[in-house]
């Protein structure tokens, strides 16, 4: 395995402030025919699929059609499950992700992902984002200062834990610990972002305080999210796609802009299901 | 109705109170009474001098210096040999291998096998193993190994309790950071895993140190000082056995001994849970 590229350089500057903004449909992840087997049982099949850059893609569907086995396959954190065979191709900006050669631990640096329960390490506050920093490679100690700060503003906690640094991560609240979990995928300046579900264990005031937050990530970064609040999806998303359950295996039903795929869907079954009367 | 049900339920429930607090109470006496008598029969005989004299007259007079001397080798032997061993297989097992996997079950089913044979069989085999066939002799050596391949399925088995007790979000989420799974395992999963292995140390080392029948057979009777790993030593608890089965009118220094083994445990114990509650739980969150 080749080492790890330290984040150096004019890259880290400023995490945020560097991108380019949104262009219309220019796609940075392109799915081909993807399909996850769990020992031989498909979790979901032929998902096509191509997520435009700088833009919040949401992944809607019932529980149970493959929405999060699907985010996994795009960090290849399904290499970590026994028995898991994934077959079909994804590009990330040209990389070919399921090359078996590829650099697993660049990938996931290029490719942050924020999970359902939001899992800091039992560690301080500061470690829990010093300690990836580190492990990619970067030293200075102003440096990671800085980037700590940068990132804890950017998910709206500084002020919150400004003078705590270093107490431990676990004792903030779950939405103040989701928000922790988000700076620290954003430290290692990723150009797409995975969340499964980020707002779901959260009290209706974190969830509202989280669901800004990734509304502001647009444009800076390439959002896909998994949901299950329809109108949570309506208010953030710019596109969307529709998994659903068929023959015993998930199956993309339809994707398109959000605007198009809530208001005037194609598929009866998208139709039901954001209506309310399906799923 | 009601009434009667109560006054049928009373007597039952009083019965099983007292059924449940006399048999607590039983232990927790029986225990008391021991460590009374112990202490009303050693404590007198205990001084800085008894701590580090050499034992005189077969042990009927004088200390036990020497004999701690050999009991802290024997000791450092096995930890210094099981604590390496177990803490790997305990990755290997818990981290690197399925459950399903034929390897792991059969690895896992052997030691617990291990874990309950006699420790006579495991100073029989040491005798065999490290004594003759390595040529090692009766030496501190030799029961410093025997007492590690006794501790170490214990060891092995507490140790990857601990590892499996660390929530798989730790690994889900530090791969999803791309930290490689050397630096999971040193950063995040090991510190977690410490209770587990203390747990396992303290069970470990309250078995070797207050072993007999594995020692007899590999370390040895020898009550000098010892010169090398490789000189034959007297463990604190062999040196009790003889004094109270082997030599009368050595009571007193038996009881003394005895009083010394068991501040030792205790020492031991309280160490590893103190380190569990105060220091490791610091360390964890400040690594």
């Amino acid at each position: 395995m080749t080492p790890v590229e330290p984040i150096t350089g004019p890259r880290v500057r400023h995490p945020l402030e560097e991108r380019p903004a949104c262009p219309a449909s220019q796609p940075i992840v392109e799915v081909d025919r993807l399909s996850l087997y769990y020992g031989g049982k498909p979790a979901f099949q032929d998902v096509t699929l191509s997520i435009n850059k700088g833009c919040i893609t949401a992944l809607v569907g019932p529980s149970g059609c493959g929405k999060t086995s699907f985010l996994t396959c795009l960090n290849r954190l399904t290499d970590l499950i026994a028995g898991c065979r994934v077959s079909g191709r994804i590009t990330i900006d040209a990389l070919d992700v399921l090359a078996p050669g590829i650099n697993v631990i660049q990938l996931r640096r290029r490719i942050g992902m924020i999970f359902q329960k939001p899992n800091p390490f039992p560690l301080t506050i500061r470690r829990n984002l010093e300690f990836p920093l580190r492990e990619h490679g970067l030293r200075g100690r102003e440096q990671i200062a800085r980037i700590i700060e940068t990132t804890l503003r950017d998910v709206g906690l500084w002020d919150e834990v400004k003078d705590r640094l270093d107490s431990p991560a676990l004792a903030l609240s779950g939405g103040q610990q989701q928000r922790l979990c988000i700076a620290r995928a954003l430290a290692l300046l990723p150009e797409v972002l995975l969340m499964d579900e980020p707002c779901s264990a959260l009290d209706p005031l974190s969830s509202g305080v989280v669901e800004d937050l990734i509304v502001g990530l647009r444009e800076r970064y390439t959002v896909l999210i998994v949901t299950h609040n329809l109108a949570q999806a309506r208010r953030i998303a710019d596109y969307a796609a529709l998994f659903w359950v068929q023959n015993g295996a998930g199956r993309l039903i339809e994707t398109g802009a959000a605007k198009q795929i809530f208001e005037e869907p194609r598929d009866p079954l998208t139709a039901a299901y954001v209506s309310g009367m399906r799923g | 109705m009601a009434e009667t049900l109560s006054r049928s339920q009373n007597p039952r429930e009083w019965l099983a109170f007292a059924l449940v607090w006399g048999s607590a109470a039983l232990v927790t006496a029986t225990f008391c009474w021991l460590l009374g008598d112990i202490v009303w029969h050693g404590l007198s005989h205990v001084s800085w001098t008894f701590l580090t004299a050499p034992p005189e007259n077969a042990g009927r007079r004088g200390g036990i210096g020497p004999i701690l001397v050999s009991t802290s080798l024997i000791l450092g032997v096995c930890l210094a040999v099981s604590l390496p061993i177990g803490i790997g297989t305990a990755v290997l097992l818990a981290e690197f291998t399925s459950d399903q996997s034929l390897f792991g079950r059969m690895t896992r089913r052997s030691l617990d096998v291990l874990a309950g044979v006699p420790s006579i069989v495991f100073g029989l085999f040491g005798n065999a193993f490290f004594c003759k066939t390595l040529g090692l002799g009766f030496s501190i050596l030799s029961g410093g190994l025997t007492l590690a391949c006794m501790v170490l399925p214990i060891l092995i088995r507490s140790t990857e309790e601990g590892f499996r007790a660390v929530p798989a979000s730790y690994r889900l989420s530090a791969a999803a950071l791309g930290l490689s799974r050397t630096t999971t395992l040193v950063h995040l999963l090991l510190p977690a895993a410490v209770p587990g292995l203390l747990v396992g140390l303290v069970l470990g080392v309250g078995r070797a140190i207050a072993e007999t029948a594995a020692l007899i057979f590999t370390s040895g009777y020898v009550d000098r000082m010892p010169e090398s790993l490789l000189d034959s030593g007297r463990a604190l608890s062999i040196h009790i056995f003889d004094l109270s089965m082997n030599v009368s009118g050595g009571d007193a220094n038996a009881y003394a001994s005895t009083l010394v083994l068991v501040i030792m445990l205790l020492a031991i114990n309280g160490t590893a849970s103190w380190l569990a509650t105060y220091g490791l739980h610091r360390k964890v969150v400040t690594v």
